[in-house]
């Protein structure tokens, strides 16, 4: 199962419905909603953080965070 | 404020250029209040409409959404739920960024719902050629039924259209709202949601269902019938997400028609920069290059202007002394008041250095690079990425250190940093650290080009670090505080800074250490004054008795004069404060007199050397500190008769100055910001028993 966290620098993914309960709603209100793509930009020297783009935001957000929201290889 | 005036309430996402439209809205008319009942700080300012109009402006902490995460970002849903009060805007002006419409319109989906005149600015518009982005501006107007005004607040461009429009909204006074989140979600459950009253609007009753908030107009049945819904929490979260989602939908439908961006003009100066800052080598070292230069300024730039200060207020108080009538208002005014105006106002170079490169950090977006890099780092002992910018505040001030902890959203990480602030060494503990190495650690290279005086001052520096994320770690261990950490930062775009935002932040900043601190310091020293030159029914003998006693010696009227400032403060009430201490800190390496300086420090560290001068009867009107050196130098200890200020002394007093809470201002920051007294009082002894001990173990163990 691929999350935001197993994604490789510079690869992009679509968040998943079946992950809504699981993202945080403030970062909902940032932009990441299902379906939004997302771009894994870069990762923090001790591999946590992620700095990611999603819906035209970028955004840095933990590696637990980021595990929890799955995602899928295509648009859907 | 007139009666005439227009509330208008800005509100934006952080990074939208609010604070420059601010500026340019209102100038030089701003001032910092409070919130009643809350204190956090209200940024206000007058901007003139009209002719015949004017409108306060309230600047709200930037917020992504009305859903408040953190203290910030609480005020925004105080000041916009109130109705009909003092504090209700009449008038909200939204600030969006072009480039990130999409997620700005969010924010203002949920204002419009609460049925206020809103008027919508897109910023940065002079971007949008080069970013490929083409808006529909009419259409956009009339697909989300407001007042929309394109901006570019850096250029000054649109400023008076933004003016001319809140005109326009406050006299049409009609707000409709815009999603409507009724009959979206649960018919059902929001149809009897509505019904629990209705003097407010829907998304009113919601919000208070949300966020469990209820403002004091809500009578008491509709209150209970509200707490009702909050049985089923679970749905209520649900909820809250599908709201976002719908609101999204919406703000997509409307963007489809009215907003378009050509992908392929992005330019790629952002990822490079990034590719730099947030790099696992150099990343790191460009931040601690940064640091060092920043420390660097600190101390090289702020010394000039603080000798200034420090003179000028030597120079006042000599005036007010010779020119002056003789009598207890003149003392209090030369030795209570002007010096202690003077201790607050020679910290204003090194904090204004500190705010300057902070600002600059925080607007061209490299501060969130750092949070970014230092997270995980800082984590592991219990703070957060956003702990570092308190941190580094600390070596000028605690106090605007702790202040800077608001952003921080989960409490147990923001108390964390709020109670090992004070060990990271702040301007005050300068002087005495100074003074103290000067006496005890030699004026020798070693390796040839490193001073060992430079070096121990540095150790120290390193010592506060260390304490404060040892301390941190330990706390963390210890609090048994369930806080949900969460932790999301938007990494914005790089920017150049705007000399004008930047002046503005340094003057507010500044402005709001002193009248904050710069009281409590005030006050104290006159407290402080007063104890020092009164003491029990003998002590107005002092003066005539000491005359008694020297009149054999032939000394010079001045010395003469000395003899007798120093035996009365050994007979005041403070002199007798000291002695009484004087058996609890003997195996510190302290005798009373330096025990006197430890409760004067309380005030501010830096009293530490006044008052030392005063001790050892050095003059008030010489404020030299070769003098005082010299003096302390030349001070026995009178059970070993060898020196007072040997290496063992020395070192203990510095230990305990690093550690020690020796700062009432701080105390009081932390009182406030807390709402108890139980942290400052754990601050106060915790961090004085660490002093005590240390330094009880560094003299035992020298000596």
């Amino acid at each position: 199962m691929s999350t935001i966290a197993t994604l490789r620098i510079g690869e992009v993914g679509y968040v998943s419905e079946e992950s809504l309960d699981a993202i945080p709603l403030k970062l909902l209100e940032m932009g990441c909603l299902p379906g939004a793509e997302v771009q894994l930009i870069q990762v923090a020297p001790l591999k946590d953080p992620l700095y990611i783009c999603v819906n035209g935001s970028h955004l840095a957000i933990r590696k637990e965070t980021a595990a929890k929201i799955i995602i899928l290889k295509s648009e859907y | 404020m007139s009666k005439n005036d227009i509330k208008v309430a800005l509100i934006g996402n952080p990074n939208t250029g609010k604070t420059s439209l601010f500026n340019q809205l209102t100038g030089l008319n701003q001032k910092v209040g409070n919130y009643p009942g809350i204190t956090v700080d209200k940024k206000e300012g007058i901007s003139k409409l009209s002719s015949t109009r004017n409108a306060v402006i309230t600047d709200l902490p930037g917020t992504y959404s009305i859903n408040p995460t953190s203290l910030d970002e609480s005020i925004v849903l105080k000041t916009l739920f109130t109705k009909n009060t003092k504090e209700s805007p009449d008038v909200i002006l939204v600030v969006a960024d072009v480039e990130n419409l999409k997620r700005n319109l969010l924010l203002f989906s949920q204002i419009k719902d609460l049925e206020i005149p809103t008027v919508l600015a897109i910023n940065m518009v002079d971007q949008m050629e080069k970013k490929g982005i083409t808006i529909d501006l009419s259409l956009l107007k009339r697909e989300l039924n407001t007042e929309v005004i394109l901006i570019s607040a850096r250029k000054n461009a649109g400023i008076d259209d933004v003016k001319s429009a809140i005109i326009r909204c406050h006299v049409a006074a009609k707000a409709s709202p815009l999603c409507g989140i009724d009959h979206k979600i649960d018919p059902d459950y929001f149809t009897r949601l509505k019904e629990i009253s209705p003097n407010y609007s829907l998304y009113q009753l919601w919000l208070m269902l949300t966020q469990n908030n209820y403002p004091e107009q809500l009578t008491k049945e509709e209150k209970e019938k509200l707490l009702a819904y909050r049985n089923n929490i679970s749905k209520i979260n649900k909820y809250q997400h599908k709201e976002t989602i719908y609101r999204y939908q919406q703000i997509n439908k409307i963007l489809k028609n009215t907003y378009s961006l050509d992908k392929s003009k992005a330019t790629d100066l952002r990822s490079k920069l990034d590719s730099i800052f947030t790099h696992k080598v150099f990343g790191y070292l460009f931040f601690f290059f940064l640091l060092l230069v920043i420390f660097q300024s600190i101390f090289d730039w702020a010394t000039l202007p603080m000798d200034l200060i420090d003179g000028t207020f030597a120079e006042i108080t000599d005036f007010a002394k010779s020119n002056l009538p003789k009598g207890v208002l003149t003392d209090l005014l030369a030795d209570g008041i002007i010096p202690g105006i003077g201790g607050v106002l020679i910290f204003i170079p090194q904090i204004a250095i500190l705010f300057l490169f902070i600002a600059i950090l925080e607007e061209t977006g490299y501060m969130s690079r750092v949070v970014f890099l230092m997270d995980k780092i800082m984590r592991r002992f219990g703070m957060n990425g956003k702990g570092v910018i308190p941190l580094i505040s600390g070596t000028a001030c605690a106090i605007p250190a702790i202040m800077a902890t608001r952003t921080i959203s989960s409490w147990k990480e923001r108390l964390i940093t709020i109670l090992v602030v004070p060990f990271t060494t702040c301007s005050a503990r300068l002087p005495v650290y100074a003074i103290l190495i000067s006496l005890i650690i030699p004026d020798e290279k070693i390796f040839g080009f490193l001073n060992l005086q430079g070096l121990v001052l540095l150790l120290l520096y390193a010592l506060g670090f260390i304490t404060a994320i040892v301390a941190a770690y330990v706390l963390n261990k210890t609090l048994k505080i369930k806080s949900k950490s969460f932790f999301v930062i938007e990494m914005p775009n790089y920017k150049l800074p705007s000399v004008k935002n930047v002046f503005f932040e340094v003057v507010e900043k500044t402005k709001s250490f002193v009248l904050g601190a710069g009281k409590i310091i005030l006050a104290l020293s006159v407290v402080l004054w007063f104890l020092a030159s009164n003491g029990p029914s003998s002590f107005n003998d002092v003066e005539k008795n000491t005359i008694d006693n020297f009149v054999n010696q032939n000394l010079s009227s001045e010395e003469l004069q000395q003899k007798i400032a120093s035996v009365k403060l050994e007979n005041s009430y403070i002199g007798i404060l000291g002695k009484t201490i004087e058996p609890v800190i003997r195996p510190l390496g302290y005798d009373w007199k330096i025990g006197i300086a430890l409760i004067t420090s309380l005030a501010a560290r830096e009293v530490f050397v006044g008052t030392l001068a005063t001790i050892y009867s050095v003059g008030s009107d010489d404020e030299n500190t070769s003098t005082i050196k010299e003096k302390m130098r030349s001070e026995v200890n009178q059970d070993t008769g060898r020196k007072r200020f040997n290496f063992p002394v020395g070192m203990s007093l510095m230990v305990f100055y690093a550690f020690a809470m020796q700062c009432l201002a701080t105390l009081a920051i932390v009182k406030r910001e807390t709402k108890t007294w139980k942290w400052p009082l754990i601050q106060l002894f915790g961090m004085g028993l660490l002093a005590y001990f240390s330094s009880f173990l560094t003299y035992q163990i020298l000596s």
